[in-house]
């Protein structure tokens, strides 16, 4: 996994609430059996549909999202922070996540940053208001800053080690091979098996 | 008295190590796989040098991309390559899959139950958000992504977060025409789609005792449409009824010890929850979806919603509904009777019996897609098929159609459906295409109407 200490850049805004992976990634592009390759097709559908904000010159070059409240709800596809990370994005920020969407981007190094509704609305004005505004989202200090907003956001410690670290997570999991295996000896053995 | 949920109990039977800081390491009872999400992750595995640690736990199945007719030959090119990477993964790690053609394909969600493969007090995951569904048996189940996929091949394991509890307890005997899905869509429309985020919901009351195990595992399946992490429903005498005698379910001995666990499982009668909701099941009416994410559901006998919000308004130019129009004056194109939600032997013959003896209305296009090749031959010799196809339907081979549209089976710009399915978001049944979610009797009666309709105005 890419690591991820601290990014600085455009700000994009996309006000809207329960934002579905449907539309992060329309289903016709989980065909493909690579991981790269999806940012062409980010928003398809809205994009498709003209005149689409993100298409606007002054985020084109964006890397951090704020959009609005459970962000990423719907499907579990991974696919949806992969786009979002091909398409040049590092960050989203918003006040909520669902959860298996959070949980993608843990693990594929798109960092989820979860502020208070009022900071948020006060980045999307900022980025409405002054498009090409940078923001700067630092995952060590955890603070976001931008224009005369500084934010400090909260995130589960070990998943922010693992950003910082781009640590592979199975390779850490493996380590714990003797719990692994005491567990397997001790499972009740009415559990079912394929063979 | 203890205070233990059953979600707890589960949680620390699945404890493989708990380090101070960090999430739970959990071990996987089962891990369901289908083409779409696994591709990157047999690779991720192949990448590093790994193997699957558990192929014995690991079942395989193809349901996102099939198409319903014509067999494999009918997907396109992208597809037939997914499939066959799911072939050529599962007999590297020597994985049992159940592709098209086998006797046992199906939808993910319904196979595992089906198989007798989900049973009360598992872990169960899988790439794809509706594992909820499974919990029904009195399991965790929950959806993963796809490095979370990776993880659990290659080690069995998975890193999560304890989830908060909540207890939804519907209460009342359900009114005539009023099912399993009526009551999830009522749930989501009052605590809306992000209502149950970070929890697990456990259904209790009398209500959902009374459901068959069909209706538990629709209930459980749209869990994940309120944002929460899983769902379940204690197991009981109708859970063990079930299972007994499927082909992975335990037998002799076993058989005896399994149920004297699975019996230990519920919920301590104090249990404590997080968050506790009720709901009077005697209050609930058909429920029908107007906007673009299941919260915006209203009862059949309703009306569009004046919108009281830039979202609402958003939802009512897609869906091209203006507020103040009754339910039942809406038109539908289409109808589509299937998915994981809604495609088991005992939404079909609901629906059946409101087709028997009419016909689909003349400008409506309408199919059944059964949720398992196992169910589509049970239908079958109860002459289902023949029902729905005297009726006009169209009789489809298995798979997820057009609930997500990734196969053939796709709505056109402008189309307007009823659809048993999960999903209204824009675009989810073809791009442009209009989604209304209903449960299968009312779907059926859409199709015959040729508008959205109250089912128990055709009795």
């Amino acid at each position: 996994m890419q690591a991820f200490s601290s990014v600085t850049g455009v700000l994009a805004p996309l006000d809207r609430a329960n934002v579905d992976t449907d539309q992060i990634i329309p289903k016709q592009f989980l065909k493909r059996i690579e991981r790269s390759g999806l940012g062409p097709f980010l928003f398809y559908d809205w994009r498709r549909a003209g005149d689409f904000i993100l298409d606007r010159p002054a985020y084109r070059d964006a890397v951090v999202l704020v959009a609005g409240a459970n962000f990423g709800c719907g499907s579990s596809r991974e696919h949806a922070p992969w786009a979002l990370l091909d398409a040049g994005f590092r960050a989203v920020i918003a006040s909520s996540f669902a959860d298996i969407f959070e949980s993608n981007c843990f693990r594929s190094g798109l960092l989820p940053v979860e502020l208070p509704a009022t900071q948020v609305e006060q980045l999307t004005a900022l980025a409405m208001e002054a498009p090409g505004t940078e923001v700067t989202v630092d995952l060590e200090a955890t603070t976001v800053i931008a224009g005369a907003l500084t934010a400090t956001f909260a995130i589960d410690g070990f998943y922010r080690d693992c950003l910082l670290n781009g640590w592979d997570e199975i390779a850490l999991t493996l380590k714990s091979e003797s719990q692994i295996a005491a567990y397997e000896s001790r499972r009740p053995s009415f559990l079912p098996t394929i063979s | 008295m203890g205070t233990t949920t059953m979600a707890a109990r589960i949680w620390e039977d699945h404890l493989v190590a708990s380090p101070p800081g960090e999430p739970d390491l959990l071990y996987v009872d089962l891990h369901l796989v289908h083409e779409v999400t696994s591709p990157q992750a047999f690779e991720g595995l192949r990448a590093n040098g790994r193997r699957v640690r558990r192929p014995d736990l690991t079942l395989a199945t193809m349901d996102h991309n099939v198409p319903t007719r014509g067999g494999r030959d009918a997907a396109d090119e992208v597809s037939q390559r997914q499939m066959m990477a799911l072939e050529e993964n599962c007999a590297r790690e020597g994985i049992r899959l159940y592709g098209i053609g086998s006797a046992r394909q199906g939808i993910v969600h319904v196979i595992g139950p089906e198989l007798g493969l989900v049973q009360p007090g598992m872990l169960i995951v899988c790439g794809d958000s509706h594992t909820s569904t499974n919990g029904a048996f009195g399991a965790i189940a929950f959806g993963i992504g796809t490095s979370e996929v990776e993880q659990v091949l290659a080690t069995q394991c998975l890193r999560q977060r304890r989830p908060k509890t909540m207890a939804i307890t519907v209460d009342g005997e359900l009114p005539i025409g009023v099912t399993a899905k009526d009551i999830a869509l009522g749930i989501i429309a009052r605590m809306g789609v992000a209502g149950g985020q970070e929890h697990i919901i456990e259904y209790r009351g009398s209500t959902i005792r009374a459901l068959s195990m069909e209706g538990r595992l629709t209930v459980c399946n749209m869990t994940i449409e309120a944002g929460a992490r899983a769902g379940m429903v204690a197991p009981d005498e109708k859970t063990f009824a079930h299972l007994k005698g499927r082909p992975h379910a335990p037998a002799g001995e076993a058989w005896d010890q399994a149920v004297a666990h699975w019996r230990s499982l519920p919920s301590d009668a104090d249990a404590t929850f997080d968050r506790e909701i009720t709901l009077d099941a005697t209050r609930l009416e058909p429920y029908v979806s107007w906007g673009t994410n299941p919260g915006q559901s209203v009862p059949v006998t309703g009306f569009v919603p004046q919108p009281s919000s830039e979202a609402d308004d958003r939802a009512l130019r897609y869906m091209a509904l203006r507020p103040g129009t009754a339910i039942g004056e809406i038109a539908i194109d289409r109808v589509f009777i299937g998915s994981c939600t809604n495609a088991r032997l005992e939404d079909l013959r609901i629906a059946a019996t409101v087709v028997k003896g009419r016909h689909v209305h003349k400008d409506v296009r309408a199919m059944v897609v059964p949720g398992s090749a196992m169910i589509k031959a049970q239908a079958e010799q109860e002459g289902l098929d023949t029902v729905f196809k005297q009726a006009g339907f169209e009789w489809r081979d298995t798979g997820c159609s057009m609930c997500l549209g990734m196969n053939p089976d796709i709505l056109q710009p402008g189309e307007r459906c009823a659809s048993t399915s999960n999903r209204n978001f824009e675009g989810r049944q073809g791009s442009g295409g209009r989604t209304h979610l209903v449960s299968p009797p009312m779907a059926a009666a859409a199709a015959i109407a040729g508008h959205l309709i109250d089912v128990r105005e055709m009795a």
